[in-house]
């Protein structure tokens, strides 16, 4: 095994014939081996946060029709870094009457929730964390905890918007998660099993192509779970002003700041994961560090489009998205689990080309019934929303002089 | 397996300890200069009104009640799903009347007004 095939297992091999050398018994190497891969993991992913930041900052700079950061070193570079030096040094403000514990602790659930989504994701074919055998709950699962970070933060702040953001943060985060975990039983069922390296080695077809519905309602959904733009009513600033970040000052904002970035780039990595086949590439199996590569392009890309949506659409109102989702995602996706599930059973596996074309003239129909469906419900709706009562500024009761150039 | 847990466990107590370390970090190196004024609570630049604990729309319980009876039916089809591949035609519908009975209590909910925001 080479250094530039698989630098990871090279150095785990090298480090672990080391510390035997060294006389150390094999499992307390397993468990320096154990501590090292996870300490590498956890900063590499928050150093990489570093870098992510200054990419959205740059990428939504041009989307704006502006520069972006430009100053500190080429493109830029350099900003996010500088921001992380001063943001170590700013006070803390606790304001007065918060719930200390929730308070403090708040941050440090949403990047560690955030982060302990790593753990789970294959890398490359030799390298994962865990090959969980319930791989998809513990996502899900690890998934809310960041949430309840949000939650935490809303309810300690002792504030009326930080609590009015916890409260549509239970709203929107724990509606959206419905869906998605509906859509995601989809491919657990194609593949077998609940761990994720299982899932990656069964996409011989990537399950974009079986199932290109679920995947769209999945990456809404992971959007909506990030509480991102279009769905980011939890952190509306013409609303809430900071939402659930309105009292917190120094690092623990800036770790919000972190998670929220973070948890982004996640979504496209389980995303890209769970549908477009990891690191699963052309020579994937044999070099695996290509297989790293071929991930980092897939989320890279599945990022550029939650970075695209963030960027282009409007912000919804609370009850359009809750419509949105509790109306429309919530049935289609019940639907496509129960069609899903019948076709797939109908139809020999082996054959590849007529389950992916079946599966796909499915998806387009249920889609394409949903959106009629959609559409003559929202032309009525106008006519509605028009004739609801409305509070008038003069209440018709209040008797007026109508007299031109009358005294009132 | 014992193993992966082992793994997991490190990996999850680094993970919370990280950002628990920079905070504490950060706390060292900061000033803290607090004044009574500056730490109240903010409210559109006035003086803060009243308690902040206010009432919640009761629309948030309701959709909380409805996620709970949601969230426990997918939990039970995970381990359907796991075992997908090996079960019948008959089982397979057997799901799909699970699934139908889910879909009527949302049908439910949705006639009754639960999910209108109001």
């Amino acid at each position: 095994m080479s250094f530039l095939a698989d630098p990871v297992n090279f150095i785990t091999q090298w480090l672990s014939t080391l510390l035997i050398g060294w006389g150390a018994s094999a499992s307390f190497t397993q468990l320096i081996l154990y501590i090292i891969g996870a300490g590498a993991l956890t900063l590499g992913a928050l150093f990489f946060t570093v870098f992510l930041i200054w990419l959205e900052r740059k990428i939504g700079g041009r989307f704006q029709d502006r520069l972006g950061p430009n100053r500190l070193g080429p493109w830029g570079i350099f900003q996010p870094i500088a921001d992380m030096l001063k943001i170590f040094t700013k006070e803390y403000i606790t304001p007065t009457g918060a719930d200390k514990v929730p308070f403090n602790l708040a941050p440090i659930l949403a990047v560690g929730g955030v982060l302990a989504m790593w753990a789970v994701i294959p890398y490359a074919s030799t390298v994962f964390g865990v090959n969980f055998n319930i791989g998809v709950v513990y996502l899900i699962a690890v998934g809310a905890i960041g949430d309840l970070g949000i939650i935490m933060a809303g309810l300690g702040s002792n504030n009326k918007y930080a609590l009015l953001s916890g409260f549509r943060a239970v709203a929107n985060l724990i509606s959206y998660e419905v869906p998605m975990v509906l859509v995601l039983l989809i491919p657990v069922l194609f593949s077998g099993s609940l761990g994720m390296n299982d899932i990656v080695k069964s996409q011989q077809t990537w399950n974009i192509f079986l199932a290109p519905l679920a995947a769209l309602i999945f990456f809404t959904t992971s959007i909506a779970e990030n509480g991102r733009a279009p769905f980011d009513l939890l952190e509306a600033d013409s609303e809430l002003v900071a939402g659930f970040n309105v009292e917190y000052s120094g690092l623990k904002f800036g770790m919000f700041y972190v998670a929220d970035f973070l948890h982004s780039f996640t979504a496209a990595l389980v995303f890209s994961t769970v549908f477009l086949g990891g690191w699963r590439g052309p020579g994937a199996e044999t070099i695996p560090i290509l297989g790293f590569v071929y991930l980092i392009l897939k989320s890279s890309l599945v990022y550029f489009l939650i970075l695209h949506i963030r960027f282009t659409i409007p912000r919804f109102r609370i009850d359009q998205m809750m419509d949105f989702n509790w109306k429309f995602l919530t049935p289609i996706s019940l639907v496509l689990l129960m069609v899903t599930i019948v076709i797939d059973k109908l139809i020999p596996t082996d054959l590849t080309f007529i389950r992916i074309s079946v599966h796909w003239a499915v998806n387009i129909l249920i889609w394409v019934a949903a959106d009629r469906i959609l559409s003559a419900a929202l032309k009525s709706h106008p006519a509605k929303v028009v004739a609801r009562p409305r509070p008038l500024a003069r209440p018709p009761h209040v008797a007026v002089d109508e007299k031109p150039g009358g005294e009132i | 397996m014992l193993n992966d847990w082992l793994y997991l466990g490190i990996f999850l107590i680094i993970a919370f300890a990280l950002p628990a370390v920079a905070i504490l970090i950060a706390g060292v190196l900061s000033p803290k200069k607090g004044n009574p004024i500056k730490n109240s609570i903010y409210e559109c630049g006035i003086e803060p009104i009243g308690e902040s604990r206010i009432q919640f729309k009761v629309q948030y319980y309701v959709y909380g009640l409805i996620f709970l009876i949601f969230d426990v039916e997918t939990v039970l089809l995970f381990p359907w799903a796991v075992a997908y591949k090996q079960l019948s035609l008959f089982a397979v519908f057997e799901a799909v009347l699970f699934i139908l009975i889910l879909a009527a209590a949302l049908l439910y909910a949705w006639r009754k007004g639960a999910l209108e925001w109001l």
